[in-house]
């Protein structure tokens, strides 16, 4: 199907409050699962499925020295790949511009809502700091890959645990059961808009139609921490206005199924 | 030198724990996994689809190009994301692996790509990843003469063992790696490594014990197979 005919396809059901799939506007494909654990070399790590799309986050903790201009923070370093194994779009090679601007999102959710407590990743002031880690990789794009990998970057780290650390060393493969220090979890929903509708979770048919995304980090107190406005097509103070609200709604629905994920 | 017990108290010539699934990326043309003790590997298919840019194309026969590396966080010591000299290495051995049981001179012009990913690391990860290739192409439709299977052996102290886990790899007082795939019906070698230190006879006994291994491994396949396409995968293959 011709991109012109999929976007009237998908805009004609949109018109009548339908979308290919069957689900509302508003709704996310369902069951959203958050699996941990999924790499146990990993110091955290978390598979996240959102309808068919498919992501893997896991961190790594090294120990290094701090940034010269943050000798009293730890590190953290996000990467992104759109593996192509995921998705018949995706070439080899190294990161090009859509996996940075996924890992760039997801690294300002997690950095502007202080999520990580990075001055307690210390270890000697200015001369050795924790690394945080975090990787993302892609299983199956259908869709929404970065709601799906923010997700699993946040259960990833919320489940993270530090290795053992011998004479300012890390000893691999030896974890504690001492957690990363986490302050306010933000969860990250986006949103799209194709012609003048507004839809969240597009499979990747819809996704190819998008005019616009506008992905928002929440706050655990409904705050905006991270914004992003992605696609070619602008969007009204209205639109943004509205984009935020059903954010602050959605991510509730997010929240709830992170948090009702316990460690195995 | 006298290895009397394995780490993880299996026989000598017991593999680990093996699980396999294929259809698992729904995007891919077909896809598997493939687990072995702790050992995780994921295989995408696409294609036989347009081979670009064009002069690489050949009008006799497809290609096939294969592509392995690891998660990140798929080993005790952080791997640096993107490819290294090894996993251009083991990306090779693992098209020679598989191509002996392809046809691709149906599919001309094109390429077939092959994506493995480990996703936890404990030894004989291109093992696992080719026994999952070779899954992840059946379940493509990839026309093929037969399986390929993989798993690796050696020798542990003074033992051959079958299916060395990360312990035993590294183990202080001497070890041998040797990764093997076979094509399980005429039993020929597609894959063929070794690091290590051992006699002739060793490694024709090691050889043997591989054998036994991957007919192991190619009643798994197919059972893996046979649970998503019915009985009549079984006699296709």
């Amino acid at each position: 199907m011709s991109y012109k005919d999929m976007k009237d396809y998908v805009v004609s059901l949109l018109n009548k409050g339908a979308r290919m799939d069957g689900r509302n506007l508003l709704e996310y494909r369902t069951p959203i699962k958050v699996e941990l654990n999924v790499s146990k070399n990993a110091e955290g790590s978390a598979k996240v499925t959102m309808g068919e799309t498919e992501v893997l986050a896991g961190v790594k903790l090294n120990v290094g020295e701090p940034f010269p201009d943050t000798p009293n923070e730890g590190v953290l370093i996000v990467g992104a790949e759109l593996l192509p194994l995921s998705s018949p779009e995706f070439e080899s090679g190294p990161p090009g511009f859509e996996a940075t601007e996924l890992a760039r999102i997801i690294d300002r959710g997690i950095r502007e809502s202080n999520m990580l407590n990075i001055e307690k990743l210390v270890i000697k002031e200015g001369e050795l700091v924790w690394m945080v880690f975090l990787d993302i990789y892609t299983i199956n794009d259908a869709g929404n890959l970065i709601d799906a990998s923010a997700l699993a970057a946040i259960a990833a780290l919320k489940h993270t645990v530090f290795p053992k650390l011998e004479k300012d060393k890390v000893a691999f493969g030896e974890h504690t059961k001492e957690k990363l220090p986490l302050k306010k979890v933000p969860i990250t929903c986006t949103i799209y808009k194709i012609a003048d509708k507004i839809i969240i979770d597009p499979n990747e048919k819809e996704q190819k139609v998008i005019d616009s995304r506008l992905t928002v980090a929440v706050s655990e107190n409904n705050k905006i921490n991270a914004l992003q406005k992605g696609g070619n097509k602008g969007l009204s103070i209205e639109d943004i206005y509205s984009m935020i609200e059903i954010a602050q709604e959605k991510t509730k629905e997010l929240r709830k199924i992170l948090g009702d994920k316990q460690d195995k | 030198m006298v290895y009397s017990k394995r780490v993880d108290s299996r026989k000598f010539d017991q593999p680990r724990e093996i699980e396999a699934r294929v259809g698992i990326i729904k995007r891919a043309d077909g896809s598997a996994y493939f687990k072995i003790g702790k050992t995780i590997a994921i295989a995408a298919v696409y294609g036989p689809r347009e081979l670009y840019p064009a002069f690489k194309q050949n009008p006799e026969t497809g290609i096939l190009r294969c592509n392995y590396d690891m998660m990140s966080f798929s080993v005790t010591e952080r791997k640096k994301p993107g490819p290294t000299r090894r996993s251009v290495e083991i990306s090779l051995v693992t098209e020679n692996a598989l191509l002996p049981a392809l046809d691709l001179s149906l599919f001309p012009n094109t390429v077939i790509d092959v994506f493995i990913q480990i996703i936890q690391a404990d030894a004989g990860t291109r093992c696992a990843g080719i026994s999952a290739a070779a899954m992840a192409l059946a379940d493509a439709g990839i026309p093929m003469k037969d399986l390929v299977s993989s798993i690796s052996v050696g020798k542990v102290g003074d033992k051959i063992v079958l299916d060395l886990n990360k312990e035993e790899e590294d183990y202080e007082e001497g070890s041998t790696d040797i990764p093997v795939a076979i094509m399980p019906r005429n039993g020929e070698i597609s894959l063929l490594q070794l690091d290590g230190d051992v006699e002739k006879e060793e490694l024709l006994q090691a050889l043997k014990l591989a054998k036994k291994g991957c007919d192991e491994i190619y009643k798994i396949q197919r059972q893996a197979l046979k649970e998503r396409y019915g009985g009549s995968a079984q006699d296709e293959l």
